[in-house]
């Protein structure tokens, strides 16, 4: 196609094809310079935040929740147009009509619906309920297809947190597209996939896909109509670099309104932005001050975006997050770095808005990234604690050079890949489901092969391990195929089309498993091979406790005795979960990840040999248990570094806390190190790291009295919360965790 | 080859030494001094056993880490106590390109203390008196030893980081500063001076050990207190 607001770009395949990548990769600047040209916050920006300040508080106040409206289904054109101030946003479009105001959606679950008005003082209105009494969900899909076993092993949660009753999320749409070629162009090019179907046999596949064109083209068009009902036509590619702001929130927006996925993430819009961006500046129809106040009004509508949730789902995903996440920074195929000016400014928001979990701010970090660049991330994370970092060495391999990261740790190519989320299994209550010979004690069931109780005095390794391994293999083929029913109903009855209308017609699916329990299983089963552990049996001749004599070495000290037991059950389980076929020809892969549902997970498990009481957390993510560090923080990043990201494609989440004493004397130090440190475990081939720099007294103080530290943001697993929003448990969990501090 | 008595290894020590460090706490001590920090290191021949390439095939896995500043430290304790093995520690430290740097009292000079000072990139000598007399008393010895020491760095050319630990009512004082400030000034080999203040989070370990902590009774020094005191190094040197 041709536009006339293309004018001023370097032409390329991008003129003749959805190619927004070769767009970026032939237009953008890449920036090494340092923060110094950046601009603070206008007059007009730190009025708008006031008011939303003023809104946040509103909302604590009011329980978490500030308003809902009960009687509107969410959808791209279900509400009036919503607004924070009229006359002074720059950026304009709201989920609902007011700004905090949660929509219902209940397409995911009609229970959920009703239950998370309820737990905050509302009720679902009747219309609604009616609506919905006719109409099949994808929660009511999954359980006519569950199997008995399924449900049993959801009940005694070795497999919990599935979406099988809210959105599974996790997908990415490209929102660039919108603001590159207008939605004409896009609803043109699905239309003619479409048409090419035509050639197949009709059989179930092309059935089904022919279904879904018709929705996302559907959805396009909606799309079209709600920027309509802001004033907005966008048909046409954006003309500058305002609108190509506008153009990519209202695509996101859409999708927010459609779906509530658990993770509604963002993609990688800075560098997309600064090729309009500098277009203008070049022209003269803006200014530095002007491009700063654009991002800021854009992150401040991503800021003020909610979806309605349970009580229960916040046990599981802690902290009322969106996880609208935006990679910055990584490096292109070409050598060139994919740093600009506006990576700058997105960070910059953190400063000019002030800190804050959204959006989930990820650096793709690369040796080969500007040190200017590195220094300036450093100093951002030891001043707000809001931003994490993601291996762009291992990943752009696998994934290219225009790839994002959905939630936390899941990265997949823009607009060509996608994920069927599915959270993950209990490690650690398997081992014990194991020893028990197919008996869980903490509920009671009898579930997966059924044997006897070990009778083994002290335990020994290798049997315990073959034992284990029939349990993996009979948990990974249930898991896979519970997957295949959660996504084949999802598709079914909450098919993501305004998402996918921004993919390729073909994609290539990820299909998301994940471990929790893992450092405990890892220090278990080190103090059987290591030390000697002697069951503990209650009356009814289960095994309950363990009397664990001796010392045995510890996951998160570097030590390779315990380190590669925790990476070969990390390949043991992708191994068995690989050898079950999945939904559409999804990918297999795994993720050492656990947002905040460690401290469920471990409410769920017994006594384990290492040592840790029943109910008590577990470690988050690949995180090494607390407090069982005894050679320093490096050591620690050692232990995780080991866990393969081919074993573990959808990531290995680590939290980094340390205090600014333990990372340096002086501003200038702490940036070195942070960097250095930085540099060195990406080297080392981990995965992720989310960096705290507080002492545990800050917290210890946020704890008590909350409404001193109304904004404190930490990382936690993967995405970053406002410590008041996390529950009292979750909150003591994070104040128990290992603080590195100087010596 | 020689073994050494270890008391600990911190993996990330950033405050002992240029950058991100890999810090080995050796076990042994000769020194009493009343502020020490650290008196589980104090006795000889305790801790565990290790040989040099032990320690140095341990502080390889973090060289990445490193960057272009940071490297190994020994602390302690007091190595200097167990010359031959930091020695050996630092010569295989230097044959695979690791910077190194010796955190120490300078309480011994000679050959075997020498042959290690020829392995060190960078000594972190804690003059922890300006004044013979609080030396003797809180310390237990004299001063000749560490002024001999300097003075044989300096002859040698090795970098010198001066460092003193701020202790308030003993040497909180704008004078003391000044004399440390002298010391360094005289020595061209110190090119970077630290104050540390005075902590007592330390008094738990005296209290495991049933030993007295003898400046317990002493107050931390403020953070004003320590910023007027290195702002006088900063308009010295």
């Amino acid at each position: 196609m041709q536009s006339n607001h293309w004018a001023g770009f370097v032409a390329g395949t991008w003129q003749d094809e959805i190619n927004v990548r070769d767009f970026i990769q032939t237009n953008y600047t890449e920036y090494t310079g340092d923060h110094r040209f950046l601009a603070g916050a206008t007059e007009r920006t730190s009025k708008l935040m006031d008011k939303v300040q003023a809104l946040f508080a509103q909302e604590r106040k009011n329980g978490g929740v500030l308003d809902i409206d009960t009687d509107t289904v969410s959808s791209l054109t279900s509400y009036a147009p919503g607004y924070i101030d009229k006359e002074n946003e720059l950026i304009v479009g709201m989920q609902t009509d007011s700004p905090l105001k949660r929509g219902v959606n209940p397409f995911g679950g009609i229970r959920m619906a009703r239950q998370a008005c309820e737990a905050y003082g509302y009720k679902l209105s009747d219309k609604v309920e009616q609506e919905f009494r006719f109409r099949t969900t994808h929660n009511d899909g999954v359980f006519r297809a569950y199997t008995d076993e399924m449900r049993k092993a959801r009940k005694c949660h070795v497999i919990t947190g599935l979406p099988d009753a809210y959105g599974r999320g996790r997908i990415i749409g490209d929102y660039r597209r919108v603001a590159l070629y207008g939605i004409d162009y896009l609803i043109e090019q699905k239309q003619n996939d479409k048409r090419k179907l035509a050639e197949n046999t009709c059989d179930r596949d092309t059935i089904r896909l022919a279904e879904e064109l018709f929705q996302q083209i559907r959805f396009l068009g909606f799309m079209k109509e709600m920027a309509a009902m802001y004033g907005y036509d966008i048909s046409q590619p954006a003309a500058n670099a305002r609108e190509a702001i506008q153009w990519t929130y209202f695509a996101y927006l859409a999708a927010i309104k459609e779906q509530n996925g658990a993770a509604m993430s963002l993609g990688r819009v800075s560098s997309f932005f600064d090729i309009y961006i500098q277009r203008d500046l070049a022209n003269g129809t803006l200014t530095e001050q002007g491009a700063q106040e654009l991002m800021d009004d854009f992150v401040i509508k991503l800021r003020i975006a909610r979806h309605l949730r349970t009580p229960e789902y916040n046990e599981l995903f802690g902290g009322d997050p969106m996880w609208i996440t935006e990679v910055i920074g990584g490096m292109g195929n070409d050598g060139r770095t994919l740093v600009t000016k506006n990576s700058y400014r997105m960070l910059n928001t953190l400063y000019t808005l002030g800190c804050s979990s959204e959006p989930n701010l990820t650096i793709l970090w690369s040796r080969s990234l500007p040190e200017n660049f590195k220094r300036f991330c450093a100093k951002v994370s030891a001043d707000t604690d809001s931003i994490q970092y993601e291996n762009d060495d291992i990943m752009r391999p696998l994934h290219g050079d225009d790839y994002a990261i959905a939630c936390c740790v899941s990265a997949m190519e823009i607009g060509k890949q996608m994920q069927f989320f599915g959270a993950r299994c209990n490690l650690a209550k398997l081992l014990l489901i194991a020893i028990n010979g197919g008996y869980d004690t903490t509920s009671g069931m009898h579930i997966g092969p059924q044997m006897p109780v070990m009778t083994d005095e002290t335990l020994d390794f290798d049997a315990v391990m073959q034992r284990y391994s029939i349990y993996i293999t009979w948990l990974s083929k249930l898991y896979v195929n519970t997957m295949n029913v959660i996504h084949y109903m999802h598709d079914k009855y909450a098919y993501e089309k305004t998402q996918m209308a921004l993919h390729d017609t073909t994609v290539e699916r990820l299909m998301a498993f994940g471990v929790a329990g893992f450092s405990v299983v890892a220090d278990s089963l080190s103090a059987i091979k290591h030390a000697q552990v002697h069951p503990i049996k209650d009356s009814d001749g289960y095994i309950v406790d363990f009397d664990t004599q001796g010392t045995f070495p510890r996951y998160g000290n570097d030590d390779d005795r315990v380190d590669f037991i925790a990476r070969d059950i990390a390949h043991q389980v992708i191994t068995e979960l690989r050898k079950t076929p999945t939904y559409r020809d999804a990918i297999h892969t795994l993720s050492v990840l656990t947002i905040t549902s460690n401290v469920m997970y471990g409410k769920h498990t017994g006594a384990t040999p290492d040592g840790r009481e029943a109910g008590t957390p577990f470690a988050p993510g690949a995180n090494p248990m607390h407090n069982r560090e005894e050679n320093g923080a490096l050591a620690s990043l050692n232990s995780v570094a080991k866990i393969r990201y081919e074993d573990c494609r959808d990531g290995i989440s680590n939290t980094f806390s340390i205090t600014p004493e333990a990372l340096g004397k002086t501003e200038e130090q702490r940036i070195d190190n942070l960097v250095s440190i930085l540099d060195g475990y990406f080297a080392k081939k981990a995965h992720h790291i989310n960096v705290n720099v507080l002492n545990r007294e800050t917290l210890i103080k946020a704890y008590e009295n909350p409404d001193a530290y109304p904004n404190l943001t930490i990382r936690v697993s993967g995405y970053a919360v406002n410590f008041n929003k996390l529950s009292r448990e979750q909150q003591r969990e994070v104040i128990s965790r290992t603080f590195h501090e100087s010596i | 080859m020689s073994t050494g008595y270890i008391h600990s290894i911190q993996s990330l020590g950033t405050v002992d030494g240029p950058g991100v460090r890999f810090v080995v706490f050796v076990q042994g001590c000769p020194l009493r001094c009343s502020c020490c920090h650290n008196p589980d290191t104090w006795a000889v021949q305790e801790g565990t056993v290790h040989t040099p390439t032990e320690i140095v095939e341990k502080a390889k896995r973090y060289r990445d880490y490193f960057g272009d500043k940071g490297g190994i430290t020994l602390s302690g304790g007091e190595p200097l106590l167990q010359p031959a093995f930091a020695r050996d520690v630092f010569a295989l430290c230097h044959q695979a390109g690791i910077h190194t740097c010796l955190d120490t009292s300078g309480c011994i000079l000679n050959a075997e203390v020498k042959a290690l000072l020829a392995e060190t990139d960078r000594v972190l000598l804690d003059w922890k008196y300006t004044d013979e007399a609080l030396y003797r008393t809180h310390v237990g010895c004299s001063m000749e030893a560490v002024r001999a020491f300097l003075t044989y760095l300096n002859e040698q050319q090795i970098p010198v980081t001066l460092r003193q630990v701020i202790i308030p009512t003993i040497n909180d004082t704008a004078e003391n500063v000044q004399r440390l400030q002298d010391v360094a000034q005289q020595h061209p080999c110190v090119d970077k001076m630290e104050l540390l203040p005075f902590r007592k989070l330390c008094q738990s370990k005296y209290d495991t050990l049933g030993i007295p902590f003898p400046f317990g009774h002493l107050p931390e020094p403020s953070k004003h207190t320590m910023d007027t005191l290195s702002a006088i190094l900063k308009t010295a040197l």
